[in-house]
């Protein structure tokens, strides 16, 4: 494909990302709005996480791209394609050897290094466009540190469940000032955002916003005093692969033996796991 | 317990205009403007140079007509319009020392949130009409920095007793309620900080007679038993001669007469006031 500029964009979008990356990084949390590119593929499907991807990745990187959990779904292999087509770089399944890591819904198992950049796709940015929808008054309210919204909708999970029922993309206050939607990853992976060695950096390319969690910052989930944050349960749970214990799952059920059995969410770490033990 | 002589909120020359004025207008004569309306750049003065003071524990009414700025100057006080000119000064926020016009607006919503509480005429400029009732009134308490829920409930069940929503109406949303029960549960959210200041826009304006005396009743109760002050701004002066021991009529921007509630309508100076008297009687 040498009919293309290195990594698909030309050196003005490239540039006109990066310094958006760059707002976003001194300003942890802060959505920086963006010239969202037209990409091959469509919005909604990590055209924001495949901008900054393009315009971050060099020469010695290795890639890693995962979508909820899985290095070979149609939409990480196409992702996969694109950036290796332009780039001729090697990709990587394995969390430990990638160098850059876009991925959609997850947080790898295995903790993240100084030297990696993981980025997440976002499909909604803004935190509290469910109780405000005009982007004129969200700005404002960011600008006053007004979250009350925020834990209003919290607060009427608790009324309505009895407990909060975010079931992804809970809300974090980033470094004391700015509440942040961390892209839809499951509570279970919140806590990993917080004083993460590796920078995160969040794409939405459909809302043309990035934003970011730079290294060891302070990353906090919204909760009550009296109902404190808790992660989904995945205790008493095994790997039926691996053996695994402690890790994000998913449930699958057997038809032919009508039993519930449990499998690691990031296939790589199950994959690893299953190598070291052989 | 407070100085009683010391005002809780003092507002000096508050000036709000729509549009951007021009040499014709400038000065606010008379002769150069109609009403409160500028013929040549087509401004709208909404508020001309109004300066009031508002006493610990005492309900102070605003009438006159409408388009006569009365509304507005409770939005420009709750901060919901920008003032065009004037100071405006709170007892309880920074000793009353700070213009509260000129704070940054975090400052203001710190305000709005800790010290001022609004009841709008319209339920649907105060609540959130798809959350539930418990939730409307927390949003206020939340805002002004509580984060726990059991308070919260507790809180919020409590002041909806006293204005009479039934607990097992509680968890359900403003939306399907009637117009008294919504202006009830928009004055028990005002409530729930226990704001030192509350602001009343036409509360009762639309609501049928019997309810109506109850709405009545209940901020008679309140200042009694809670000593809030209040800015009672209504067109109906019956209202506000139940209301208020102090009254304000504003006609075209400008406050043309004040005093006692009583002497007003028993000896009104002013012919708009005058006219207004009438009209009731």
């Amino acid at each position: 494909m040498n009919n293309y500029n290195f990594a698909f964009f030309d050196e003005g979008s490239k540039r006109e990302i990066r310094r958006a990356t760059l707002k976003a990084i001194a300003l942890p949390g802060y959505q920086v709005p963006f010239a969202s590119r037209e990409m091959p593929i469509a919005r909604g499907w990590g055209t924001g996480g495949l901008q900054l991807t393009l315009s971050l990745v060099g020469k010695n990187d290795r890639l890693k791209v995962i979508d909820q959990g899985s290095d070979e779904s149609v939409n990480a292999v196409s992702i996969k394609k694109l950036v290796i087509g332009t780039t001729g770089i090697d990709e990587t399944d394995k969390t430990g050897e990638a160098t850059l890591i876009q991925s959609r819904h997850r947080i790898p198992e295995a903790e993240l290094r100084e030297d990696q950049i993981l980025v997440l796709q976002v499909p909604i940015p803004e935190p509290l466009r469910e109780i405000e929808p005009s982007e004129y008054a969200t700005k404002r309210l960011h600008a006053d540190k007004e979250y009350s919204g925020v834990w209003l909708m919290l607060f009427e999970q608790i009324m309505a469940h009895g407990s909060v029922a975010t079931g992804a993309d809970h809300p974090v206050l980033v470094h004391d000032r700015y509440v942040m939607a961390p892209s839809p990853i499951p509570r279970f992976d919140n806590p990993k955002l917080d004083h993460s060695q590796a920078l995160i950096l969040l794409g939405a390319g459909r809302e043309k916003k990035i934003y970011a969690v730079p290294p060891y910052t302070k990353v906090v989930s919204l909760a009550f005093e009296d109902y404190p944050f808790e992660v989904e349960r995945m205790a008493e749970r095994q790997c039926r692969l691996c053996g695994a214990a402690g890790v994000y799952f998913d449930e699958l059920f057997d038809e032919k033996t009508n039993e519930k059995y449990y499998q690691c969410n990031d296939v790589s770490y199950c994959l690893q796991t299953r190598i070291s033990l052989s | 317990m407070s100085n009683p002589e010391e005002p809780v909120l003092v507002v000096k020359n508050l000036r709000k205009q729509f549009g951007s004025g021009c040499t014709n207008c400038l000065d606010l004569k008379e002769e150069s403007l109609e009403g409160n309306y500028c013929p040549v750049c087509q401004t709208v003065y909404a508020c001309r140079d109004i300066s009031l003071e508002l006493y610990p524990g005492e309900i102070l009414g605003v009438v006159g007509e409408s388009g006569s700025g009365k509304s507005t100057l409770m939005r420009c006080l709750y901060f919901d319009e920008a003032v065009t000119a004037g100071q405006g000064y709170i007892k309880d926020y920074k000793d009353g020392q700070k213009n509260i016009f000129t704070e940054t607006s975090q400052q203001k919503r710190y305000i709005r949130n800790h010290v001022l509480g609004m009841v709008y005429q319209n339920p649907y400029q105060g609540l959130r009409m798809g959350f539930s009732s418990i939730g409307n009134i927390a949003e206020k308490l939340i805002a002004a920095g509580n984060r726990n829920v059991g308070y919260m409930t507790d809180r919020a069940a409590g002041l909806l007793e006293k204005v009479n929503i039934p607990i097992y109406r509680m968890l359900e949303a403003p939306g399907k309620f009637s117009g008294g029960m919504q202006q009830r549960v928009q004055i028990a959210k005002a409530l729930s900080n226990n704001p030192p200041i509350l602001f009343l826009d036409e509360v009762t304006t639309g609501l049928d007679l019997s309810v109506q005396a109850a709405v009545l009743d209940l901020i008679k109760i309140i200042q009694r038993e809670l000593a809030i002050s209040m800015l009672v701004v209504s067109h109906d002066l019956s209202v506000i001669r139940m209301l208020s021991e102090r009254t304000i009529v504003m006609l075209g921007g400008k406050i043309i007469e004040q005093g006692l509630t009583d002497q007003i309508l028993e000896d009104p100076q002013h012919p708009y006031t005058q006219q207004l008297v009438q009209s009731l009687l």
